[in-house]
């Protein structure tokens, strides 16, 4: 393991350890305003200030991670096994299937993901929790988001397709599902792995730019997005700094993410 | 020797009397529009740039004074309205020109009143005065005397003439030739626009010095507030007309000298209830939107101190009714803000029969009180004022769901599905006369925003509110006017149909080097005496 991959490793358990401990870290909870305090500085009762409206910012940080860290993979996982099913089967099955799944997907590539996104979720029941809206959230982003990986995964198994061993497997008259289940699929194993980690980041980003656009996660909950709307305007590094921590927590994240990946990219490689 | 002398003299009093330099070297303020002008056709004008350019060039027969609110003669040197509030008969000024040296004369102004009216062009500034069916008829009594008469009563007559700047009916030039103080010089798509002094201009100032001061305006079209922030910082642009109360305070703490804070504007936000009987919401939801009981008690459950000082860091003023108090005339200053009282709320909601269960407020069948608030996404002032709501509604009980739509989206089921519970929005008024409120208040009509076009009247008061509207709009009495539209407050502050928030402050940004400037509540704010505006670099 390299020195980077180490660090990557330990500071994503520093990240998630500390956002599962948010709730003794920030007992008084992210959605409490302290109106008589509103926007203000980092303090002893208020570690990196108070947001516009008097949240405490600190808080809103360590939720706001939690909710990025634990569905960003939830909804990775989700693409990846789409992926996997798609791509997948079109790779081994071949031929016309392939050709007509992969329409499928440009189709899906060529879409304005983020239009198509706005327009999901103003046709989204109004009444919805806060939890909801979270987790409708990044469901629509698993359910966009599996197309690239789809791709790869279908050259993946139409290159095993062919192989010796499948030839092999195909001609002492294993069952074409069994084939699939038991021999192409397990070998498929270190592609899906790289896409599911490769999914995490993009995700997070993806969340982010809808929580930007005020589309995201919705009031009071919390979310590396909606922390990042702080720093619209006329925001200045030397006399706010703490604003920036979403953002270099955004970026020390994403970035521990593709140090790890890089080496999950050589084992696929390999 | 004698000429040498006197025109050192000439020279030393050009230097040094105040003012003169400035009015005879011109100067050129520089300020930005924040979207492209999509006309300059006065007759057009339906955006805020094209207003804009229309103010600064356009030259109308009467025009209300910002600061006192007072109409004032400019091309017309007097005028008369009817008792019935159908016919208004100017006496113009003579020996004006246009701006290319075209006379102006009774005959621009009928042109104009013709243009204004055309139903195939329908301008939107004709819509003040489309009162009834029927044509309008103008009379030329003299060159310098005409008189227009409506097919109906049009309320505020002679105000409305402050937004109709007068064509040249013989011009060359068409809408270019104009009797305003500038005319428009060069214009780059997407870059600049740019206004030079009109030398026909008519006006001069007490010591009949040629006005306007100035020699030229740059009109920059920058959409980015931030650009046109940092640009304003850098001395690059003079002027700000609204500024954003964030950047209000930054600008503050460094150069208070260059902000002004002039007070509760005529802008509203307001939310308000879906009463529409069709939509498609559960019927006990329905029963608590269209009690007014229900309402008084969210407005009173609502912390307006706290949106205003809070999202608006104190540049606003907690809302009244749909009448800022700046609107010095017709606002009824009998009505007070609804104080902020949670307990005042819960007891009228249980006086309706809701109650407190271990801190969730339940109607008397039972169900729980949950609705949802819709706003328009990437609004942070709208976003925060309804997290605020939130929280405050939640102290008594209720469970607030915060929505931020895509603004399509959200005019969609305003006006279309009416699939929405309750919704934030803003007011943006320019004018001050209760007849640009009319599509608003009748019930019939589109902008009827709780239930439009009501085929009758649903409620007993929104049958009265009609009545005293339609009472107003065909008085041609003052007094009779303002009586009814104080009603219409009341009914309006009684029965809460829209639960009014806060007045946004009208901020702006004035640069030094700007001398004369005094802005004000109505736009537009910075540069409303711009002939007396100079600027000295």
């Amino acid at each position: 393991m390299s020195l980077w991959r180490g660090v990557a490793i330990a500071v994503l358990l520093l990240v998630v350890g500390v956002s599962v401990a948010a709730p003794w870290l920030a007992p008084a909870g992210y959605a409490r305003q302290y109106r008589e305090a509103a926007s203000a500085s980092p303090s002893r009762a208020h570690w990196l200030g108070t947001d516009e409206i008097g949240r405490d910012r600190f808080a809103r940080v360590l939720y706001g991670t939690r909710i990025s860290l634990l569905l960003a993979p939830a909804a990775a996982l989700l693409s990846t096994l789409l992926a996997a099913l798609v791509g997948g089967l079109a790779g081994y099955l071949g031929g016309a299937w392939a050709r007509a799944a992969m329409a499928v997907t440009d189709l899906f590539l060529a879409l304005p993901w983020l239009f198509l996104l706005i327009t999901v979720r103003a046709m989204m029941p109004l009444n919805v929790s806060p939890m909801i809206s979270v987790l409708v959230t990044f469901l629509l982003l698993g359910l966009l988001g599996w197309t690239s990986a789809a791709r790869v995964l279908c050259a993946a198994a139409g290159s095993l397709r062919n192989s010796d061993y499948v030839r092999q497997a195909r001609a002492s008259g294993i069952p074409p599902a069994r084939l699939f289940w038991v021999h192409v699929l397990p070998n498929l194993k270190p592609v899906l792995y790289a896409q599911f980690w490769i999914s995490i980041p993009a995700f997070i980003l993806s969340e982010a730019n809808l929580g930007i656009l005020g589309l995201g996660v919705a009031e009071p909950m919390p979310s590396w997005g909606s922390l990042l709307k702080e720093l619209e305007g006329l925001v200045s590094l030397g006399e706010e700094p703490w604003k920036f921590v979403p953002l270099v927590l955004l970026v020390v994240v994403v970035t521990s993410f593709q140090l790890v990946l890089s080496r999950q990219e050589d084992e696929v490689t390999a | 020797m004698k000429y040498a002398k006197a025109i050192v003299v000439l020279l030393l009093c050009w230097l040094f009397v105040p003012g003169l330099a400035g009015a005879q070297g011109g100067g050129e303020l520089h300020f930005c529009l924040r979207s492209e002008p999509k006309t300059f056709d006065p007759m057009k004008v339906e955006d805020d740039a094209s207003m804009a350019i229309r103010y600064l060039t356009g030259g109308v027969l009467a025009r209300m004074n910002r600061q006192t609110q007072a109409l004032e003669p400019e091309l017309a040197l007097s005028w008369e309205v009817s008792k019935e509030g159908k016919q208004i008969t100017f006496k113009l000024r003579s020996g004006v020109s246009f701006s290319d040296g075209t006379p102006f004369s009774a005959e621009d102004v009928a042109y104009t009143v013709q243009q204004l009216m055309d139903p195939a062009l329908h301008s939107p500034t004709g819509d003040a005065f489309r009162s009834g069916p029927g044509n309008v008829e103008t009379k030329i009594i003299s060159p310098t005397q005409i008189s227009i008469t409506f097919p109906a009563p049009v309320a505020g007559l002679d105000r409305q003439f402050d937004q109709v700047a007068i064509l040249s009916a013989h011009s060359a030039k068409k809408e270019m030739a104009v009797l305003g103080p500038f005319m428009v010089a060069d214009y780059k798509p997407g870059a600049t626009v740019v206004l030079k002094r009109n030398p026909n201009y008519w006006k001069t100032d007490a010591q009949g010095r040629k006005l306007p001061y100035l020699g030229s305006i740059q009109l920059d079209i920058q959409p980015n507030r931030d650009v046109e922030m940092l640009r304003f910082k850098r001395g690059e642009i003079d002027l700000i007309n609204s500024l954003d109360s964030e950047y209000f305070d930054k600008l503050a703490a460094t150069s208070p000298q260059l902000v002004h804070d002039a007070g509760a504007s005529l802008d509203s936000e307001q939310m308000w209830f879906n009463q529409v009987a069709k939509a498609p919401l559960a019927q006990y939801k329905k029963n608590w939107f269209r009690s007014a009981a229900f309402r008084r008690a969210i407005s009173e459950a609502i912390n307006r101190n706290d949106l205003s000082r809070v999202v608006f860091l104190g540049h606003a003023q907690p809302a009244v009714g749909p009448v800022s108090p700046a609107n010095k005339f017709w606002f009824n200053a009998r009505l007070k803000a609804e104080t902020y009282s949670p307990d005042a709320a819960v007891k009228a909601l249980q006086s309706e029969g809701f109650r407190l269960e271990k801190g969730v407020l339940k109607d008397r069948d039972g169900n729980e009180v949950v609705f949802s608030i819709i706003t328009n996404a990437g609004n942070k002032y709208r976003e925060r004022m309804a997290t605020m709501i939130q929280e405050d509604l939640g102290k008594i009980g209720m469970h607030v769901n915060v929505v931020t739509l895509d603004f399509p989206s959200l005019i969609e089921r305003m006006t279309q599905t009416f699939d929405y519970e309750a919704i934030l929005l803003g007011l943006t008024n320019v004018g001050l006369d209760p007849n640009e409120q009319m599509n608003v208040w009748l019930s019939s009509s589109e902008n009827h925003q709780w239930n439009p076009q009501e085929k009758t009247p649903e409620t007993a008061w929104e049958a009265e509110i009609d009545r005293l509207m339609r009472a107003q709009a065909s008085s041609g009495d003052a007094r009779k006017r303002k009586e009814a539209f104080d009603r219409v407050q009341e009914i309006v502050f009684e029965q809460t149909p829209f639960i009014y928030l806060v007045n946004r402050n009208a901020l702006s940004a004035v640069a030094a080097s700007v001398e004369g400037a005094n802005p004000v509540i109505l736009a537009p704010q910075t540069y409303w005496n711009v002939e007396r505006l100079t600027v000295k670099r």
